[in-house]
């Protein structure tokens, strides 16, 4: 018998935490293969968010250090100042990202610092139970918007690459999805094309990830990823928002 | 060995770069912006990393990423900023890395205002972030002490890997003073940075390294509140200190940290040529604080502590002496200083003068 697919070096073998359906396991999955093409492992810093993936350092079988909620930005920050040869990236949930961590996010951007975000949008607060991120669609039903998000109440969803791609020092900004093999496919480019970003010395990349959460969405695996192409791609279109001369 | 004159702000920045310190990160707030403006223009020349944060708390996530690489790294603030790095000191402790936090104090609570202040001795010494952690606290009282300490507080942060704060106030910062160097040519124990096989730096040729403060069971959190608690009973045994000045014989004693002691000092020569027998406890371990200094004081019949606050030291003093002493309090706040005629008089009163 021969292997035809094996799990790539940097992924730990073991059980996932995660929720069935969730889309965490298959971007821990493109992100070790992307270090692992690149023969990054043994120079890689991950900086892991406070979210449901806190527990990074039980998947990835390299260096990881654990942020405060929201400040992995800044803790990357401080990683890559003193290694400036290794690749370090954060992986951030929508609510560590853009509403917590927002301002460390932003200057690490106008900074123009070498790290990449990997940034899991999954439209509501997974770990403490579905309420309502900066993400979160209009109408959409979480636990604190029990009536719909109301945008005279609570306001209007974030388009993050957006918001950065007026800032020079943000070099590589895109939005990519982890529904179907098409996507995930191209996430993973996506991935690689900003952590080679990174490592060229170009400045800052944050690849957004459309994903899934089931459990908090109430629906299973397969409405889950018909909610997302029917209602996220809508608001969050995919595709390269930002790639200046030089990244490829 | 040079001298030089030298203002406190700027003898913080100069005992950092002399104790290897290569990274500084930091947002201005008065009256310690030298600090960061030393730096700016100082650590590139040392071949360091200078950063103006977007905020005291990006400044505190950033030096806990650079701790972790076992580099040695350094921000300053003053009261507002403090409170805003408490998240990421509490972290910080948790994670068991070495970092240096200076506290140039000015009036609290609130925005207060900008004049020199001893306020924060609660928040330095008895937690301040969240959780059950402590950190070593050095309160210097001259611009010398300034630069000694900051070294040594690099030295003591790396062999425990524990955040220690330099608690100085805008007096101190602001003053001048002639400053004796560190002789960078001789061997330097504060300047030596030790072997750190916990640091991030990438995995090549080891397994992988984490830094991680959550521990989701019980039992592990609870083994790692013990093992930090460990270290610090370590701490308290090995690196109390105090100054102690013509205690010998006394029967009132002065107990003064900082700025205070300083001039406390002076109350202290006022009231000895008057032929009171009276002596001053100056600690400088704030934590761990220097208890043993405050036993067996057979022939003492009362201490006066003296603070720029409205009492926070005190409650150390008292704890320290079991109530075996009655010890009274003479504090000024809002910027004021606290007079030597003042503590003189207060010493005469107790002295039943
Ligand atoms: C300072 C602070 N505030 C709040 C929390 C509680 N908290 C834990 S996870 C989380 C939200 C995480 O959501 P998200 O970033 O969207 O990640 P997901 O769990 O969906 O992957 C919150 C608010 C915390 N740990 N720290
Ligand atoms: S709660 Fe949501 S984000 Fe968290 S593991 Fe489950 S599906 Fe994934």
């Amino acid at each position: 018998m021969s292997t035809v697919l094996k799990k790539t070096r940097s992924l730990e073998d073991t059980k996932l935490h995660y929720c069935p359906g969730c889309s965490h396991g298959i971007v821990h999955r493109l992100v070790c293969e992307v270090i692992d093409e690149m023969e990054m492992r043994e120079q890689t810093v991950g900086i892991a968010p406070v979210g449901c993936s806190v527990f990074l350092d039980a998947y990835f079988d390299f260096d990881i250090i654990q942020a405060a909620h929201g400040r992995a930005p800044a803790v990357a920050t401080g990683v890559k100042r003193a290694l400036p040869e290794n690749l370090v990236f954060t992986y951030q949930g929508d609510g560590d990202l853009a509403s917590i961590g927002m301002s460390e996010m932003v200057h690490a951007a106008a900074r123009g610092e070498r790290i990449t975000i990997i940034f899991i949008n999954n439209t509501n607060y997974g770990m403490t139970g579905g309420q309502m991120a900066p993400t979160t669609l209009e109408q959409q039903v979480t636990t604190t918007t029990p009536a719909g998000r109301d945008t005279r109440l609570a306001g209007f969803p974030i388009q993050v690459p957006e918001l950065l791609s007026s800032l020079p020092g943000a070099v590589y900004l895109s939005r990519v999805s982890a529904h179907n093999p098409k996507n995930i496919n191209k996430a993973k480019k996506s991935i690689r094309k900003a952590f080679q970003a990174q490592m060229d010395g170009l400045g800052f990349s944050l690849v957004e990830i459309l994903s899934t959460c089931p459990t908090n969405w109430r629906m299973n695996p397969v409405q889950s990823i018909q909610w997302l192409e029917e209602n996220m791609m809508e608001i969050y279109p995919l595709g390269e928002l930002k790639s200046v001369e030089g990244v490829s | 060995m040079s001298r030089v004159l030298m203002k406190g702000n700027d003898a913080i920045g100069a005992g950092a770069i002399a104790a290897n310190c290569r990274y500084y990160y930091g947002y201005p707030i008065t009256p310690q912006n030298e600090i960061g403006e030393y730096m700016s223009s100082e650590m590139p020349k040392a071949g360091g990393v200078f950063i103006q944060a977007e905020s005291e708390v990006a400044a505190i996530n950033m030096v806990y990423g650079t701790s972790a690489t076992g580099a040695r790294v350094m921000t300053s603030s003053s009261g507002p900023g403090i409170s805003l790095k408490m998240e990421g000191i509490s972290y910080i402790a948790a994670a068991e890395l070495p970092c240096v936090i200076v506290n140039i104090m000015r009036g609290g609570p609130g925005l207060g205002n900008i004049a020199p202040s001893q306020s924060d001795y609660f928040q330095a010494t008895k937690g301040g972030g969240h959780g059950d952690y402590r950190l070593i606290v050095l309160a210097p009282s001259s611009v010398q002490e300034i630069y000694d300490f900051t070294r040594q507080a690099f030295y003591l942060a790396d062999k425990y890997r524990i955040p220690a704060i330099i608690l100085g106030d805008g007096f101190l910062g602001q003053m001048m003073e002639v400053v004796e160097l560190a002789d960078s040519a001789k061997d330097d124990e504060y300047a030596r940075i030790p072997e750190k096989p916990w640091a991030i730096t990438g995995c090549k040729g080891r397994e992988k390294n984490i830094v991680n403060t959550l521990l989701i069971e019980p039992d592990t959190l609870e083994k790692h509140n013990w093992k930090l608690k460990d270290k610090y009973q370590q701490i308290a045994e090995n690196e109390k200190r105090a100054d102690l000045y013509r205690v010998d014989d006394a029967e009132i004693l002065v107990a003064a940290f900082g700025i205070s002691a300083r001039i406390s000092k002076e109350a202290v020569d006022m009231a000895r040529d008057e032929g009171i027998k009276v002596g001053l406890i100056r600690p400088i371990t704030l934590w761990p604080f220097p208890d043993h200094v405050f036993k067996n004081l057979d022939s003492v019949k009362g201490i006066l502590t003296v603070e720029m606050n409205t009492g926070q030291m005190i409650e150390d003093v008292r704890l320290s002496v079991e109530g075996k002493i009655p010890v009274e309090f003479y504090g000024r706040t809002g910027g004021n200083l606290p007079d030597s005629t003042a503590i003189f008089e207060e010493i005469k009163r107790m002295g039943g003068m």
